[in-house]
């Protein structure tokens, strides 16, 4: 029984998408696991989607209130080239306005990972991000008429290489991103555009990782797919503007089963320019690799 | 058109909701448990995986600390036991073990990764 409906699904996959050989995707550098983090990027290429992203932003500094629904993918081309493409509908509530709402602007990116080094848990990604103009809500939801070139960097750095006297913090891992914002036009509407400076770091502790490579302390589901994290990120104008570096804290957790995961972060600004009160995010997060392992979830080249 | 969408549609819950497991294989508990002290030697060192392997492209060994293999050499998925991986040990004194697998899923995912686990002391 069992056989003819793992045949019956293979069939019912090959019809949905074409039958190709397999594949390796997901944030892997060595045993060392990354998951897809809610606020700052991911440092390696993966078949992955994030379907919805539900985020209810902390009040603006200006008081508008704020909602955000998106839709992420990300998607091999060759294993080591990938490409993303993400947009969302947005709800604006003005101070003393009246709301609007509509898609936001169309975001992609093109990715190659750069090194995966197994033994230090290291993995490094390069990626050029465009934010499309004209592909959003422009005049009632401020989507920009212009477009954003941000080429960057993101890494990760698992810390299993820490010595057996504190084996306790190697399931800590980090993440990061470092990139710039150029845009193809330096006003809108009287407003200057400036080039930002955009960093983020994702601080994690895996109980997957402390449960597999540590010390079996006897947690069993979902408790041990549990990665408790602390995200943070900030934009600083590098000229044209003289305001404020702005960014959010996000602590929160992410539950990492086989075939997706669910992420859940607190959003609180860092800083008065960044706004006020709270917010909160909540993700769900699909591994195509894994759901569609012969077919979809692998590299385009191999179809 | 709205036949073919239809139909996708259906297969497309086919595949996600009724497939069997296809996925990344996790380490889900071991014996000796991972990090784990032991009074006395273990004869065997068994893996429970959260997913089905492929026996041809998985294994393990054991290693003392001066880094020489303990184990007998003969990793193997049991027979009706398609998510384990065994390996048989020599006699160990006290001391401290690294286990080291790699394992390929039955969908071909590969995964690895490392623990010790203590003879005696404590």
């Amino acid at each position: 029984m069992k056989r003819k409906l793992w045949r019956a699904c293979v069939y019912a996959a090959a019809f949905i998408f074409p039958v190709t050989p397999a594949a390796l995707a997901h944030g892997f550098a060595g045993q060392r696991f990354f998951p897809a983090t809610l606020l700052t990027d991911d440092p390696f290429v993966a078949d992955e989607m994030s379907l919805p992203t539900i985020a209810r932003n902390p009040t603006g500094a200006d008081g508008a209130q704020e909602a955000d629904l998106d839709f992420d993918l990300s998607k091999r081309i060759t294993p080591d080239l990938g490409f993303t493409i993400g947009q969302g509908w947005h709800y604006l509530q003005p101070k003393g306005a009246g709301a609007a709402a509509g898609l936001s602007g169309l975001h992609t990116g093109l990715q190659y990972q750069l090194f995966v080094d197994p033994a230090h848990e290291a993995i490094g990604l390069a990626n050029l991000g465009v934010s499309w103009a004209h592909t959003g809500r422009v005049q009632g939801l401020g989507a920009p008429d212009f477009t954003t070139l941000s080429p960057g960097f993101d890494f990760g750095k698992g810390f299993g290489d820490l010595p057996s006297s504190v084996s306790y913090l190697r399931p800590f891992a980090v993440t990061g991103n470092l990139s710039a914002d150029f845009p193809t036009k330096t006003e809108s509407a009287g407003n200057a555009n400036p080039n930002n400076f955009n960093y983020g770091f994702a601080f994690e502790y895996s109980l997957p990782y402390l449960q597999c490579c540590v010390k079996d302390i006897g947690l069993r589901q979902p408790f041990n797919q549990l990665i408790p994290l602390v995200e943070v990120a900030f934009s600083t104008p590098l000229n044209r503007v003289s305001s404020q570096t702005v960014g959010t804290i996000q602590p929160g957790i992410i539950w990492s089963g086989q075939y997706m995961q669910i992420g859940a972060e607190a959003i609180i600004p860092a800083n008065r320019q960044s706004g006020h009160g709270f917010g909160g995010i909540l993700q769900f997060h699909f591994y195509l690799d894994d759901l569609f392992p012969n077919s979809f979830g692998k590299p385009i080249v191999e179809w | 058109m709205r036949r073919i969408v239809a139909a996708l549609g259906l297969g497309a819950t086919f595949v996600f909701a009724a497939c069997p497991a296809w996925a990344h294989a996790f380490l889900d508990h071991a014996s000796p448990a991972v990090g784990s002290s032991v009074p006395t030697a273990p004869a065997v060192v068994t893996l429970r995986f959260t997913q089905d392997l492929e026996p041809a492209f998985s294994g393990m060994s054991v290693t003392n600390p001066a880094g020489q293999r303990v184990d007998l050499g003969n990793a193997q998925v049991p027979q009706g036991q398609p998510a384990e991986l065994q390996v048989g040990l020599r006699p160990l004194p006290p001391g401290i073990y690294m286990v080291s697998w790699h394992v390929v899923s039955v969908d071909t995912h590969p995964t690895e990764g490392t623990f010790t686990f203590q003879v005696g002391g404590e």
